[in-house]
């Protein structure tokens, strides 16, 4: 159902990001890259205090005629960006929850394994897997 | 019976079958009969099946079997007309028996004809094809539960009924065996893997490869048409030594799984297990990721391959291994290395739960290898000491010894060759240091909790020269002169002022004399290049110090000049700390051994630490280039495209 998904490592530089090839894959790297400003904004306006309490998800971050974006920061920072067609109106917010929820438990097995370094590209076929089932929906 | 059956049932020519011809058929028969009837439960009594009359061979399995008898056409009709099969309309076991005698007859050449089968014939020889019976409930993919069964269930009435035709078997397998391929890699399945698995059973392996047969294509020369009978005495004997084996259910599971390379066997099995051992010697704990990646790395496969394996085998994701999971990551490793691709999943029988399944007898097998675990790899025993490092590489050598099975022999060059890439960089080091006690010294020193032995070889090996430093300590305190002055000829001049001097004395100023020389010998040492310290370090040495002393520094200096060249600068930066250190060493040398002991795994742990970190330095700096990159291509795309889209 997702368009696009990526995973920002916590400098803001991504670990991974897939799209639909379909078209412009650019435009939506263009977006991931501009949401992330929106996801700092959310992140900064929780305040030190507030850093235990603040959900991990963030929700919509930034919705255009086409597609809307989903947010979503782990502990470490580390961010996931969803980018979703708007036109696909049934996707309920419990939903984006949960798929997020499986990319995150997918990341931690990714961190799992000693042979990853943190800071490296994602490339475990587990996770693309998972991802695929993700975005596999929507074509 | 069979024979009174048959000459009643059918109107077929009166049978005689010989004994091994009654167990052949009764086999085939019963397989083809189960697989057409799909089978009953687990543990059906094998008299049903075998009973004439209840039970009919499927047109299906039995035209499969005729085919793969590689016999013309032409004459599986014949035979199947004269059997009778055309004329009741169904291939109850009379007529079975009789098809298999004349395709026997007419493998032997003689005419398909009913006299033929009245005299003595080999038995009919079936390429093992996929579509042969047998196969069938090889393959995974085709099979289901109860098909499964047949195989291990025939084999298990064989074994209880025909213990006593070993001799038999004994007879017709030599005939076998020279047809047979040596006893090659699981993998190795062009060839007679059926005679291999029979081979191994021979050689007193408890290894089964029922299965394996299933992977030969049809036709193949020579070989398989010793398969057939071959199969049917291997399968026997295989169920012999089967029904001694402990396991009952993995063996069956066995011939569920074709997959050859990614199987176990046996002896690979205790190799991984003392492999296990050697890095946790709990067999039923874990290994934690950052030791498994050590060890693994030793491998040499790139790290996506290996961060690929890890992900298979690390079923729960938790970041450690068990044994099992262990073993899978290893075996994977190990069939990587000799060529083999990467499953896309964990095969089957890599799986941990079948491998516990499979192998719960390592659990005790492990306290007999408990002996074994010493001396498997020699170096381990010669080193008498837990040097992962050292022993693992020396292991990847031993990879192509348990995997002579399962290479041809180009690969076991090519792994060998490979493994000897990674041995002569360390043997390099060793020689480099040329001593004995250097390379004992060179390679516990980057062990940070060696035991004292090696401490003490370490220390012997610095003052070779002079007398074996333990009567100095235990007469480091103590002021029995006599003792000194036997070392003061021994001694450096420079010291022998210091050591007449009451010696209780020297050790209390020792540690903060040689702590503060040693850190601020550290601390420059540290702040220059490893190749200025190998200068430098040499150059301190010709200071007031006694030859002998100083020998063994610059020796033990060379082979951290050639680690700094190997890309350890951490360790030449260590190596000359240390050097450093043994400066004051001599002026203070009965006094400060064990201060000196101190300082010495305090470097070596620091030592150790700084080749990690030198290590992680040189991987996140690629990943920096490869990032870098990744940028650059971006910001050129994104250059590219802003004249044409509108932002």
């Amino acid at each position: 159902m997702a368009v696009c998904i990526a995973v920002i490592a916590k400098e803001n530089y991504p670990l991974y990001i897939r799209s639909t090839p379909t078209e412009s894959e650019l435009k939506f790297h263009y977006m991931v890259h501009t949401s992330l400003d929106v996801v700092d904004e959310k992140i900064s306006a929780m305040g030190k205090a507030l850093v235990d309490q603040r959900e991990l998800y963030l929700g919509l971050l930034y919705p255009t005629e086409d597609y809307k974006v989903y947010g979503y920061v782990t502990n470490s920072k580390v961010k996931f960006v969803m980018v979703v067609d708007s036109s696909n109106t049934a996707l309920r917010d419990n939903e984006i929850r949960s798929m997020f929820r499986k990319l995150h438990n997918s990341y931690t097995d990714v961190m799992c394994n000693p042979f990853y370094n943190p800071g490296d590209r994602i490339q475990s076929r587990a996770f693309d897997t998972m991802v695929t089932s993700m975005m596999i929906q929507v074509c | 019976m069979e024979v009174a059956a048959g000459g009643g049932c059918g109107a077929g020519p009166p049978l005689l079958l010989s004994d091994s011809e009654q167990q052949c058929y009764s086999e085939l028969f019963a397989r083809c009969a189960g697989a057409a009837s799909g089978g009953p439960g687990p543990g059906p009594p094998e008299a049903t099946r075998v009973a004439p009359g209840t039970a009919t061979a499927a047109a299906g399995p039995v035209a499969d079997l005729f085919r793969a008898s590689q016999l013309p056409p032409e004459t599986l009709h014949q035979i199947t007309e004269l059997c009778g099969a055309k004329r009741v309309g169904y291939f109850g076991p009379t007529q079975f028996y009789v098809a298999l005698k004349l395709i026997a007859a007419a493998q032997a050449g003689l005419p398909v004809r009913t006299e033929s089968i009245k005299c003595e014939l080999p038995l009919p020889r079936f390429v093992m094809s996929k579509n042969d019976g047998e196969i069938r409930f090889g393959n995974p993919a085709e099979l289901h539960g109860p098909k499964v069964q047949i195989p291990y269930l025939t084999t298990e009435k064989n074994s209880f009924k025909r213990m006593d035709n070993e001799d038999k078997q004994e007879t017709q397998s030599p005939t076998m065996s020279p047809l047979a391929s040596p006893p090659s890699s699981p993998p190795h399945y062009q060839r007679v893997s059926l005679s291999h698995g029979y081979s191994k059973l021979r050689s007193g392996t408890e290894q089964m490869h029922p299965a394996p047969y299933e992977r030969q294509p049809i036709g193949q020369p020579e070989g398989p048409s010793s398969e057939g009978p071959g199969a049917k005495p291997f399968r026997r004997q295989a169920s012999l030594i089967r029904s001694f084996s402990v396991e009952r259910e993995p063996q069956e599971n066995n011939s569920n799984y074709p997959d050859e390379p990614w199987r176990i066997t046996e002896e690979q099995r205790e190799y991984y297990v003392n492999q296990f051992r050697s890095l946790q010697p709990d067999p039923s704990s874990f290994i934690s990721g950052s030791v498994a990646k050590n060890f693994f790395t030793k491998s040499k496969l790139s790290i996506p391959e290996l961060s690929y394996i890890w992900e298979l085998s690390d079923a729960d994701c938790d970041g450690a291994l068990t044994l099992s999971e262990f073993c899978a990551a290893f075996h994977l490793i190990v069939a990587r290395k000799n060529g083999y691709p990467l499953p896309e999943g964990l095969p089957p029988t890599l799986q941990p739960e079948y491998l516990q399944a499979a192998f719960p007898k390592s659990k005790w097998e492990c306290a007999i290898f408990d002996s074994y675990s010493e001396s498997m790899p020699a170096n381990q025993q010669s080193c008498d000491l837990n040097r992962m490092e050292k022993t693992s590489v020396k292991d990847v050598a031993d990879f192509p010894v348990p995997t002579q099975d399962v290479t041809t022999a180009d690969d076991k060059q090519a792994l060998k060759s490979t493994v000897n890439e990674s041995l002569p960089k360390d043997v390099s080091e060793d020689t480099a240091t040329s001593k004995d006690y250097n390379s004992l010294k060179a390679r516990p020193r980057s062990r940070s909790y060696s035991s004292t032995s090696i401490e003490e070889a370490m220390k012997r090996g610095e003052d070779p020269p002079t007398p074996p430093p333990r009567p100095q300590k235990t007469h480091s305190r103590a002021s029995s002169l006599d003792l000194n002055k036997v070392f003061l000829p021994s001694a450096p001049a420079a010291n022998s002022g210091l050591l007449p001097p009451p010696p209780a004395l020297p050790p209390r100023p020792c540690p903060t004399q040689s702590e503060p020389v040693s850190e601020a010998d550290l601390h420059s040492q540290l702040n220059r290049a490893p190749s200025q310290a190998a200068e430098s370090s040499p150059t301190k040495m010709d200071a007031p110090h006694a030859q002998p002393p100083s020998k063994p520094i610059r020796r033990k200096f060379r082979p951290e000049n050639q680690t700094t060249e190997s890309q350890e600068p951490a360790a030449a930066v260590g190596g000359a700390v240390s050097a450093a250190m043994v400066k004051p060493h001599p002026t203070v040398q009965k006094q400060s051994s064990k201060q000196k002991k101190a300082i010495q795994t305090a470097i070596r742990k620091n030592k150790e630490a700084n080749a990690v970190l030198a290590r992680l330095n040189s991987e996140l700096q690629q990943q920096l280039k490869e990032v870098h990159q990744e940028r650059i291509a971006l910001e050129n795309q994104l250059e590219q495209l802003r004249p044409v889209t509108v932002l």
